[in-house]
C-alpha cells in the first residue's frame, strides 16, 4: 500500500500485479459471487420459475462465469464487489448532491437573465486506482452544472456552468468521499 | 382508495420528471455553446429520468417490473456520464473552445 502511493503510476502497477499473481482464494470468491449475482439478476428479470427454464438460466450463468474467468477479466475493475458496502452511503449522498445541483441549474435556465459564468478548472483527484478516478470523474459529470472533460495524471479537467458549481467541486468534498469509498486498495 | 393514492403519487413523480425534461430542453435552446448545453442535458438524464422511472414503478405497482425499472435507472446512472465524457473529450480534442467568462483562467491544453 505504501509502495503504490509513492509511485506515480500506481493504478497501472497495481493492475499488473493483480494479473501476474492472482490470489486463488480471491479468484474463487469473485467467481462465486459473480455467479450468485448473475443468477439473482436472472431470476428477477425472467419471472419464469419452471424447472426447465431455471435450469437453462443456471447453465447460462455458469457459462458466463466460465467465459469471464477464461478471458481473465474477473478483476477489481470489471467486477468491483469490494466496493459494494462502502458505495451505498456514497450513492445516497450523491443523489442528494445531484438533486441540489439540478435545482440550481434549473433556476439558472429558467431565470430570464440567464446568469451563467462558464469556466474550466483543473482539480486534483486523490484516488489511488484508475477505478477510483473513474468514479470521481463520473460523479462530477452526473452532478448537473459540472462535467469532466478529461482525466490525465491524477488531474481532472472540469467544465462548470456557474461560479457556485465550480466552487462546489473545488471544496473537494466529493473527492474525499470517493477516496473513502475506494478504501485502502 | 389505496390504488388511488399510489396512482396520484406515481403521477406526481412523472409530472415532476416531465418538468425537468422540459427545463433541460429549454436549456438546450437558451444556452450559448455546446459545453454549456451539456449541462442542461445533464439535468434530463439524471433528475428527469430518475423521477419518471420512479413514477412508472409506482404506477406499475410493486412487482418484477419495479425491479426492471430500477435496473434501467441504475444503468442510466452508469452509462450517461460515460457518454457525456466521450462527447466532451471528443469536442475538446477537436479544438472546440468553450465560451468562458475569463479566458486567461482556463488551463492550457495538456
Amino acid at each position: 500500500m505504501a509502495k503504490t502511493s509513492s509511485q506515480p503510476d500506481a493504478a497501472a502497477q497495481g493492475n499488473q500485479e493483480g494479473r501476474q499473481s492472482p490470489r486463488p482464494v480471491d479468484h474463487v470468491g469473485r467467481a462465486l459471487s459473480l455467479a450468485v449475482i448473475l443468477f439473482v439478476t436472472w431470476l428477477l428479470l425472467s419471472g419464469h420459475y419452471q424447472a426447465f427454464v431455471v435450469t437453462l438460466g443456471v447453465l447460462s450463468c455458469l457459462a458466463i462465469v466460465f467465459i469471464t474467468v477464461r478471458m481473465d477479466v474477473l478483476d477489481h475493475e470489471a467486477f468491483p464487489i469490494h466496493l459494494t458496502w462502502s458505495a451505498v452511503p456514497y450513492w445516497i449522498w450523491l443523489f442528494k448532491e445531484i438533486w441540489i445541483a439540478a435545482v440550481d441549474v434549473t433556476k439558472v435556465i429558467l431565470s430570464p437573465r440567464l446568469p451563467i459564468s462558464p469556466r474550466m478548472l483543473q482539480v486534483t483527484s486523490t484516488q489511488k486506482s484508475e477505478l477510483g478516478q473513474v468514479i470521481y470523474a463520473n460523479s462530477i459529470t452526473l452532478t448537473p452544472g459540472t462535467f469532466t472533460i478529461r482525466v490525465f495524471d491524477g488531474q481532472l479537467l472540469v467544465h462548470a456552468l456557474t461560479q457556485e458549481a465550480a466552487d462546489g467541486v473545488l471544496t473537494g468534498e466529493m473527492d474525499r468521499r470517493v477516496t473513502k469509498v475506494e478504501g485502502p486498495a | 382508495m389505496m390504488d388511488w393514492a399510489v396512482d396520484i403519487v406515481g403521477w406526481a413523480f412523472i409530472l415532476i420528471g416531465c418538468f425537468f425534461a422540459i427545463v433541460g430542453a429549454l436549456g438546450l435552446l437558451r444556452l450559448p455553446d455546446v459545453y454549456t448545453r451539456v449541462h442542461s442535458a445533464g439535468v434530463v438524464d439524471t433528475v428527469a429520468a430518475a423521477f419518471m422511472l420512479i413514477g412508472f414503478s409506482f404506477y406499475a405497482g410493486f412487482s418484477l417490473v419495479t425491479v426492471k425499472l430500477l435496473l434501467i435507472l441504475a444503468f442510466i446512472f452508469f452509462t450517461s456520464p460515460t457518454a457525456t465524457n466521450a462527447l466532451a473529450n471528443a469536442m475538446y480534442s477537436q479544438g472546440i473552445k468553450p465560451a468562458l467568462v475569463d479566458e486567461e483562467e482556463s488551463p492550457s491544453k495538456p
